[in-house]
């Protein structure tokens, strides 16, 4: 097993926590909403929030931003759960992206 | 984490001293990899909890478990301390201690 990609704390070479505050992203302010309102009905813990992103693929955890992983996970749990699928969110997905233009 | 479902019915009291397992084995795992092995004393009970160990895969959490602080000197966590009084402060499950000497 070995220690998790999340479990961190004491490693050697890992330098200073940057503590420097910055502008969140309308996308990040969302996430975190999102994540609330799945909170607030029942629908997820935050248990299992965490155990999604430590079960994650170690490359994609270490190469996503904090809220990256967040939204990743509220994906897992939500699949998971039967309450979307994958098929859903990827269609849904690529709609934004015809409206939008790639991110 | 969360709120206590009651009052502590754990075995240790605020300056026991005790040891935190060293297991390594998959789950969600809330006893961080740097102290596993570590020995220290219990500063303060908070109480009682659902386990998060089975809360994170859809699981009641019980048996509830007691959750504590527990204190460690920093040289025997990290080893040669820059600040050799202080003091490395964890919340650690009770399934996760053992009693030391």
């Amino acid at each position: 097993m070995a220690r998790g990609h999340h479990d961190v704390g004491g490693l050697p070479g890992a330098g200073p926590v940057d503590q420097t505050e910055h502008v969140l992203s309308d996308w990040e302010i969302l996430a975190d909403a999102v994540n609330q309102a799945l909170t607030a009905r029942g629908i997820k813990r935050t248990d299992e929030m965490r155990r999604a992103r430590e079960e994650m693929d170690s490359a994609t955890y270490r190469d996503m931003t904090y809220y990256e992983r967040w939204i990743a996970s509220i994906e897992t749990i939500l699949i998971e759960k039967k309450i979307l699928t994958k098929e859903e969110i990827d269609r849904r997905l690529a709609a934004f992206e015809k409206k939008w233009g790639e991110p | 984490m969360g709120r206590a479902v009651n009052e502590a019915s754990g075995r240790f009291r605020p300056g026991d001293r005790v040891r935190v397992r060293f297991e390594d084995r998959p789950g969600h795992i809330r006893t961080p990899w740097y102290v596993r092995g570590k020995s220290g004393w219990v500063e303060r009970v908070y109480g009682d909890f659902h386990n998060p160990e089975s809360l994170a895969y859809g699981g009641d959490g019980l048996p509830t478990r007691t959750l504590y602080l527990v204190a460690f000197n920093q040289a025997d966590v990290f080893g040669a301390a820059e600040a050799p009084k202080d003091k490395v402060l964890v919340d650690i499950y009770e399934h996760w201690l053992d009693p030391a000497a």
